[in-house]
């Protein structure tokens, strides 16, 4: 005869022990006693529906049909008031009586009310039920003038973002100077509250609520200090409180919460505790992801299986639709790797201590989010904090090993959604759902179910381009294998999927690839580039070098010509030519003084030597001229900045043009910017070089700032995605102009893009530091020793004698 | 054989230059051993020291011809570029100079 287990609590807790315990004993006697009048729900969900005004009803974790299946007695609206755990009886509030082998205690918390004057008026709710959810809504819709929504963690702007849906002017009111201080550090909480403030939802810090103000229903708040706030609605969220009343009654350790060991069980044997109610090691969750943990470890218990639960990192979405936001650990550590974009609301943040991952804040984009929980839940070693959040921003959920969690609300793993494809027969996204139950709690993991279930369910085929005819590999195939296989180097590549051979035809490319995959943290060699990258500067006809330092927007100085025509006298330099690119040229250097001419000019390269960003050239704009619309020397300024140091597939020229006269020739650049009436035209594309040919118009906006942010937008799209030597005139129409234009604009994918160059950009360092930190001791000379190399008269090469031009 | 250079004065996979008995040497240390050519490209003189090595050839920077590292033949158009043979003794690296006639033989 198999035992009999009653569950107090029909939750999320006492709902995942009883699944739990039911899979591993058929058997059981299971009773699940249901204070509430509903069967199990997802409590989760409450948010949404307060936005969306749906029918609690929908939020049934089973259909009712589920527990006459399983063999489980439901009993609804029916509390346990007393418990003899001595005898294995119980009572219940009608008087009816249970017996039972085994009890666990699920029973959950309450909405923590703090005990403040007022707190029981009319018109003040907590955010706790469906009941509650009904209230708050009715009166947000129906004519209430001013809520106020008293906390600012997690909840609290959930059903601040509620109200708001129903256009009902809201606060919320935070008691310190920052918003869900628990989950997130200052930088990205400072970053949050804007992003509220344009969903309607007005936010005061430094709060202190005495008291709600009545006297026949809430009219406003009164706070330390004498202010006062208007709100006919008030919404209280500012914590839970442990619902331990019962099992205090039965004699059960209780501090906060009912106090557990690692295999739930309480101080009394026979009596476990799962969920907001259990305190584990000191603590207790108020998610849901540890519940599903903790029900597992308690069903073993009670069929007398060793388990252990040995606590959870906790993580948490915000489920206000307009803000994406994932966090999970701790907000800050001892390393912190953090990429941020103020003016896209983007906040990305992995925090370690001790080399390894105890934290991640993903705001504005959460991309990559799944693999970064996992590595705080596994508390991963990792090196480069930098680059796990730069390599997570390019994994998709395609990326993640079958362990990694993507439904947290149902704790559903990557592999078990494959399997639901491959063995379980399901094709879609929504049937696959269905199967595993995935996607269907707080919804945010459906795009990520989506896209893994794609994946496995239909493959891709393309017509190939080849990176290198030899390896018949493209691009893309080699972009994938560096990424998945973690390559480093040109030779790495080579090892892992070169054919053994190597025609050097496609050695630069690579070289360029895996700087681009690995974001500028790969291994460089050398031997892989053009002499130009190795050395720094352009090989000319008779084997010397041009020296073209940066001369942002083509404006210098003084005291920077003075240095170039010093330098130029010092080292007999042939020729200084100004160039087709606003700058000057220093043309016929010898190799060997090439770091000395960068040390004495002071100035950061050019780049003119490199398939990299090279000028930006400007039109005096604005600044000078009668014309100008725009600033056009500020803004090349500011985009030759934001871009110097980035390598790309084919060189890339950029002009800006301060009005339509188009001085700065912008129109036939790679990119190119000019200032017209009431704003920016973003061009691309554009040459006048062996092709001539316009740019197109990617856009035309209203600032400067976005402006840039669109052109920065392109380049990163054309460094990720143009093959080798491909210039952007052959790029954009390959591609086409029209989905171009809808990535490039596309505000998820624009901001992921810029990211992605920041975290590049944030790699790159000015190529001439490298006279004193060469790579090679020999970089820049030769073998002979250096009493004859630098006495004798320049060792131009030339034609050997009576050799044929 | 006249002592041209110690190994690690050449980074692996690429070439430098040195001047013995008068004449202008590439010497390379490609991944399967040393070769030396002579410096200057036949086509218009181009530094082959500063080229991309790979397999057993030599690209010129300037045009891009290419050259077999161990019988200086052009792989495609044009003509050869001299060889030289090299040895490595210890931590040394050696070339004998082979005359101009000798390569004409
Ligand atoms: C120095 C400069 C000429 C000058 O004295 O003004 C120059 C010099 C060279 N250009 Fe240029 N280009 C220079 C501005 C231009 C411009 C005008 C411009 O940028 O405003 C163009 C036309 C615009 C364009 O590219 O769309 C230009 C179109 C080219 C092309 C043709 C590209 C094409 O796709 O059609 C090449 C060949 C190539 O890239 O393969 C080229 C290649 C070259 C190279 C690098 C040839 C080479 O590979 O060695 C020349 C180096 C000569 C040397 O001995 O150093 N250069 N070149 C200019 C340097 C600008 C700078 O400050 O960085
Ligand atoms: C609006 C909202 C949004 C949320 N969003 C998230 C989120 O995005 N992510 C996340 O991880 N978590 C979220 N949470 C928290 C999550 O919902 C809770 O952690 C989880 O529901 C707790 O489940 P539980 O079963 O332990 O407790 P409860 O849901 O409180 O269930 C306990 C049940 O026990 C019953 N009970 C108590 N005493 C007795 C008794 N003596 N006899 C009979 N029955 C009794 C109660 O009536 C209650 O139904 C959210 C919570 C809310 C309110
Ligand atoms: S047009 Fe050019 S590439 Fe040309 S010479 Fe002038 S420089 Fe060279
Ligand atoms: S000089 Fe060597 S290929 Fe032209």
């Amino acid at each position: 005869m198999s035992e009999s287990v009653v569950i107090v609590g029909g939750g999320i807790a006492g709902q995942a022990v009883c699944e739990a315990l039911r899979e591993r004993d058929p058997d059981a006697a299971i009773t699940l006693v249901c204070g509430e009048v509903s069967a199990p729900y997802d409590r989760v969900r409450l948010s949404e529906i307060l936005v969306s005004g749906e029918d609690p009803e929908t939020l049934q974790l089973r259909p009712g049909e589920w527990y006459a299946d399983h063999d489980v007695e439901l009993l609804l609206g029916r509390w346990v008031t007393s418990v003899d755990t001595d005898d294995g009886r119980l009572e219940l509030d009608d008087g009816a009586e249970l017996t039972f082998d085994k009890l666990v205690l699920a029973t959950g918390s309450q909405a923590l009310m703090p005990p403040i004057a007022g707190i029981d008026l009319p018109g003040v709710h907590p955010f706790r039920g469906p009941q509650d959810c009904e209230a708050i809504r009715a009166a947000a819709a129906g004519g209430a003038q001013h809520a106020a929504v008293i906390g600012g963690g997690l909840l609290g702007l959930e059903a601040a973002r509620g109200i708001a849906a129903q256009g009902c002017a809201v606060t919320v009111i935070h008691l310190l100077d920052r918003l869900m201080e628990r989950q997130l550090d200052a930088g990205a909480a400072s970053l949050l509250a804007p992003a509220l403030a344009e969903l309607d939802i007005a936010i005061e810090f430094d709060r202190n609520t005495t008291a709600i103000i009545g006297p026949e229903h809430a009219t406003g708040l009164h706070f330390k200090g004498g202010d006062r706030l208007g709100a006919d609605l008030v919404v209280v969220s500012v914590g839970i409180r442990p619902e331990v009343k019962l099992a205090r009654a039965i004699g059960v350790e209780c501090d906060r919460g009912i106090v557990v060991d690692d295999a739930m069980r309480t101080s009394i044997p026979g009596v476990l505790a799962v969920g907001e109610c259990a305190q584990h090691r000191g603590l207790v969750y108020g998610l849901v992801a540890p519940i599903h943990d903790q029900a597992r470890v308690a069903a073993a218990t009670l069929v007398d299986v060793e388990a252990a639960y040995l606590g959870s990192v906790p993580s948490a979405k915000l489920k206000v639709a307009g803000i994406d936001l994932v966090c999970a650990g701790e907000a800050e550590g001892d390393q912190e790797a953090v990429v941020t974009d103020g003016a896209a609301g983007i906040y990305r943040k992995l925090a370690t201590r001790n080399g390894r991952v105890v934290g991640a804040i993903l705001l504005g984009n959460t991309r990559g989010s799944e693999a970064l929980v996992a590595a705080v839940r596994s508390g991963e070693p990792i090196d480069d904090p930098l680059q796990a959040l730069a390599d997570a921003s390019l994994a998709g959920p395609a990326d993640l090993p079958d362990t990694a969690q993507i439904c947290d609300c149902n704790g559903v793993c990557k592999g078990d959604l494959m399997a639901a494809v491959t063995e379980g027969g399901c094709s879609t996204p929504r049937e696959v759902m269905a199967v595993t139950r995935a996607g269907t709690g707080c919804g945010s993991c459906r795009p990520a179910v989506i896209e893994i279930v794609a994946a496995a369910a239909g493959g891709l085929s393309d017509e190939p381009t080849y990176l290198c005819p030899c390896r018949k590999q493209t691009r893309e195939q080699l972009a994938g294998r560096i990424r998945d296989d973690g390559l480093e180097s040109v030779s790495d590549v080579a090892n892992a999927c070169g054919t053994g051979r190597e025609c050097g035809v496609c050695k630069p490319a690579l070289a360029y690839l895996v700087s681009e995959v690995k974001a500028n943290r790969h291994q460089e060699e050398r031997d892989a580039r053009f002499i130009n990258d190795r050395v720094h500067a352009n090989i000319q006809k008779d084997g010397t070098f041009s020296v073209v330092p940066r001369m942002y927007g083509g404006v210098t100085t003084p005291d920077e010509l003075r240095r170039i025509a010093d330098v130029a006298d010092k080292y007999h330099v042939p020729l200084v030519k100004v160039t087709g690119g606003q700058r000057l040229d220093l043309l016929g250097v010898r190799k060997q003084d090439l770091p000395a001419i960068w040390a004495d000019l002071g100035m950061p390269s050019g780049h003119a030597y490199a398939k990299a960003v090279r000028t930006v050239k400007t039109c005096v704009g604005t600044e000078f001229c009668r014309f100008g619309l725009g600033d056009a020397i500020g803004l090349g300024i500011e985009m030759e900045k934001a871009w110097e140091g980035l390598h790309t597939p084919h060189k890339v020229k950029s002009g800006v043009s301060g009005c339509p006269r188009n001085c700065a020739e912008a129109t036939i650049k790679d990119i190119g910017l000019v200032a017209v009436e009431g704003g920016w035209q973003v061009r691309a594309g554009g040459a006048a070089g062996g092709n001539v040919r316009e740019a197109d118009i990617l856009a035309t906006v209203e600032t400067r700032a976005e402006a840039l942010r669109v052109a920065t937008t392109f380049l990163q799209y054309y460094r990720e995605n143009a093959d080798y030597k491909e210039r952007t005139y052959d790029f954009i129409p390959r591609i086409g102009l029209q989905k171009i234009r809808e990535i490039v604009l596309d505000e998820k994918i624009g901001a992921q893009l810029r990211e992605r160059l920041q975290i590049a950009k944030a790699a790159t360092k000015d190529p001439w530091l490298e006279r004193d930190d060469p790579y090679h001791p020999r970089q820049f000379s030769d073998l002979d020793p250096p009493e004859t190399a630098d006495t004798a008269e320049p060792h131009l090469v030339g034609p050997p004698a009576g050799g044929e031009r | 054989m006249t002592y041209a250079c110690r190994i690690d004065d050449v980074p692996l996979g690429e070439g430098r230059v040195v001047t013995l008995d008068g004449q202008r040497i590439a010497v390379f240390r490609a991944a399967g051993g040393w070769y030396a050519l002579d410096a200057a490209c036949p086509h218009m003189g181009g530094p082959l020291a500063d080229g991309i090595v790979c397999d057993r050839a030599v690209i010129c920077p300037l045009h891009d011809r290419r050259y077999d590292l161990q019988t200086g033949e052009p792989l495609g158009a044009g003509d050869p570029v001299a060889v030289h043979a090299v040895e490595v003794r210890g931590d040394q690296v050696f070339v004998r100079v082979s005359t101009r006639e000798a390569v004409a033989a």
